[in-house]
């Protein structure tokens, strides 16, 4: 049975859209990048019903590259909450905002 | 020798130099003969070729004496170049000669002022210009002359510039000058406009093409005399002179008696063939010259301070120069200039020789009985108010006479009455200072008179010098006789009568007669200093109480100073002030703050935008990925 391009793309821009919420308003930075890989996932799973949909390895190919950016992004962002927690111990976006006027 | 005639104004230039650069590292003795020596070298070099001149055979004459091109720009081309005519000559060594005596004189007068070296750099500099001045032969050579004594004038009146009246007479004379600068620079442009050239030679070879009374000529002549009025302090530009004697006293001596302020004079008769062509504006000169002839009499009967008699009385005789020149009498005119430098030159040294010897005072009314005191200084001073009065034999006798003959014969009856009143006006104040001064009771300070004392002999010489001069260079000019009056037939040359003009002869009766009326006049002028301030001292008092009204006004000036503060000075002050704190505060440094301000303000408005809250940029780019993707796809 195929899953028709449209719910494949319904469920990509509902969880593109779940996690972009996501980011906007979770304080804390895990959370945050958690929505951040929810939100390549949506992207992924874009791709692969279009290559599904018309044939073509292209979109596949597009998910492999996207997947070890979110490894490398994942490895730099959870080193600097790491890092940011020993300095300030917290994790809260809110409490880091010292970086303006 | 001739072609070394730009060495002339060179001399001076290198005492300038020397003075100015090492004057203060130099001993005193030293800097004073530098300066002496150098303006010495160019009076024994302008003799050398005035005796060369008078040889020359009449083709060669005049002799030009190109150094180099300045200007080569198209049609204009002006030279550094030097012209040596009879005029030229005679200036040369006016200007020279007095200066030399002025500058040996300086040695004494200003021993122990601490501005020594300074003194002798700006009056080697100013004899410099003056030189270029009376030398050049193109309009624009003699405007760099012009305004280099101007400046000199400003920086000497201005010596004692810790005096804040000193200084302030300096800035008016700077000021004033300027205006009649203007006048010139505006002339010259004319000149340059209408003939092309600035060479006096070509103009006046071009000009005489030019129908008698043209409009052009007229306008040129009359920037020109606007010119003259400034530097030779005339009306209405002459209120700045009497401020001048802040300057020390050779200074006033030698460039606002002398030389300086005659070179408004030497301008118009240089350019006698421009203003024989302009029966207008020589009227105008006549008119302006015989009305600052008894306008600045009149001022000079009420002062006490005895150098600004003196200053009055040199503006009063500039304007018998220019009332000569306007009646087309030239040489009459410069010769009065000769002889008045002579003359008002050793008044001046006269009057610092008297304030020498009583510690500087220079009221009249603190001095009195000094006859016996400095014996030489009242000799040589009376011999130059003889001249000054126009007692026959002295050189003013001749000159002024001969202003008087032609202001008659050439000009109008009015003129010369004029004329002889100022001159028994002139007669009357200079022997009411003479009296005042040598005569009387003594009302020398108490404390000043017992070491009054005769000036040394490094002042007194020069005195006795330029006396000899006052009492004797008339006779270079002596009237009637036919050929005696060589003065008049060395400077002919010179003076260009556009407009065919005629020596007319008289009857030997009728100047004779003449002579002994003005004579006459200045007598009675004599005569009244005499019984107002020798026989009755308490006279001049009642007088001035009798004609209250009359004698504030002439003691006042006419109020002038007053009139030009209201009518001119603060109109200027108010309007820049208008400029400053209207203009330029508000609306240029308004825009400029306003701009600089809106900036700000923006800016810190802005700034706000950046919160620091990671989720705002967030926000920021989700929205503006949507607005992209939303043009994108069109919606």
């Amino acid at each position: 049975m195929v899953v028709p391009l449209p719910y494949i793309l319904g469920l990509s821009v509902a969880l593109f859209a779940l996690g972009a919420i996501g980011v906007l308003i979770r304080r804390n930075i895990l959370i945050i990048l958690m929505c951040l890989e929810m939100m390549l996932n949506a992207v992924n799973l874009a791709f692969i019903g279009f290559a599904d949909h018309f044939k073509a390895v292209d979109g596949q190919m597009f998910v492999f590259f996207v997947l070890t950016v979110a490894a490398a992004e994942v490895a730099v962002g959870l080193a600097l909450v790491v890092a940011i927690f020993r300095q300030r111990a917290s994790v809260y976006v809110d409490d880091l905002n010292i970086l303006k006027w | 020798m001739i072609e070394y005639v730009w060495l002339i104004p060179v001399f001076p230039l290198v005492g300038f130099i020397i003075n100015g650069l090492m004057g203060h590292r130099l001993p005193k003795n030293v800097v004073g003969t530098l300066g002496a020596s150098m303006v010495g070298l160019s009076f024994a070099l302008t003799l050398a070729i005035f005796y060369e001149y008078l040889h020359l055979p009449a083709a060669a004459k005049p002799v030009e004496v190109p150094l180099y091109t300045w200007i080569a720009s198209g049609a204009f081309k002006a030279q550094v170049a030097f012209l040596v005519d009879p005029l030229s000559l005679v200036m040369l060594l006016v200007v020279s000669g007095i200066s030399f005596l002025i500058h040996i004189y300086s040695m004494g007068y200003m021993h122990d002022d601490p501005g020594f070296p300074r003194f002798f750099a700006y009056l080697n500099f100013f004899v410099f210009f003056m030189l270029i001045l009376v030398s050049a032969n193109n309009f624009l050579m003699m405007f760099v002359g012009w305004e280099g004594v101007g400046l000199c004038s400003y920086l000497l009146i201005g010596f004692w510039y810790e005096k804040k009246s000193a200084s302030d007479a300096g800035k008016k004379a700077f000021v004033v000058n300027r205006i009649g600068d203007f006048g010139f620079l505006l002339g010259i442009f004319l000149i340059f406009w209408t003939f092309n050239a600035v060479n006096f030679r070509e103009v006046f070879a071009l000009a005489s093409k030019y129908p008698v009374g043209s409009g052009i000529i007229t306008a040129i002549t009359l920037c020109l005399f606007v010119g003259a009025t400034g530097k030779s302090a005339q009306i209405p530009l002459y209120t700045w002179l009497p401020d001048a004697m802040e300057g020390p006293t050779p200074v006033s001596a030698l460039i606002h008696a002398a030389t300086m302020v005659t070179a408004g004079v030497y301008m118009v008769a240089r350019c006698s063939a421009l203003f024989t062509l302009a029966p207008v504006a020589m009227m105008v000169v006549a008119i302006i010259g015989a009305l600052t002839a008894i306008f600045a009499a009149s001022m000079g009967m009420c002062q006490f301070d005895i150098k600004r008699v003196l200053a009055y009385s040199t503006v009063s005789q500039l304007g018998y120069m220019f009332l000569a020149c306007g009646v087309g009498a030239f040489t009459a005119g410069i010769f009065h200039l000769m002889t008045h430098a002579f003359f008002k030159a050793l008044l001046f040294l006269g009057a610092g020789s008297i304030s020498h010897s009583v510690s500087g005072e220079l009221d009249m009314r603190k001095m009195g009985d000094l006859k016996k005191h400095i014996p030489t200084t009242y000799w040589t001073f009376m011999v130059a108010t003889l001249a000054l009065c126009g007692i026959f034999p002295f050189a003013g006798f001749f000159s002024k006479d001969e202003i008087l003959f032609h202001s008659l014969v050439d000009g109008h009856m009015l003129y010369w009455g004029i004329a002889t009143a100022a001159a028994f006006i002139t007669a009357f104040y200079m022997f009411r200072a003479v009296f005042m001064v040598f005569y009387g009771e003594s009302r020398v300070d108490p404390h000043v008179a017992h070491h009054v004392h005769e000036s040394p002999k490094i002042m007194t010489v020069p005195l006795m010098i330029l006396a000899i001069g006052s009492a004797t260079v008339g006779f270079l000019g002596i009237p009637i006789l036919h050929g005696a009056h060589r003065f008049k037939e060395f400077l002919a040359p010179s003076i260009m009568y556009s407009a065919g003009h005629h020596e007319a002869h008289y009857s030997i009766s009728f100047e004779v007669g003449l002579m002994i009326f003005s004579m006459t006049v200045a007598v009675a002028g004599i005569i009244t200093a005499y019984r107002m301030y020798i026989r009755k001292p308490e006279l001049p008092n009642l007088l001035a109480n009798k004609f209250k009204v009359a004698y504030d006004l002439i003691f006042h000036k006419y109020y002038v100073d007053e009139i030009y503060d209201m009518a001119v000075v603060e109109p200027i002050k108010d309007s820049s002030n208008f400029l400053w704190q209207g203009v330029d505060v508000q609306v240029v440094d308004g825009a400029v703050n306003g701009s600089a301000g809106v900036v700000a303000w923006l800016s810190a408005n802005i700034r706000k935008l950046e919160t620091g809250f990671l989720q705002n940029y967030a926000l920021a780019i989700v929205l503006g990925v949507a607005v992209i993707v939303g043009y994108l796809v069109g919606l």
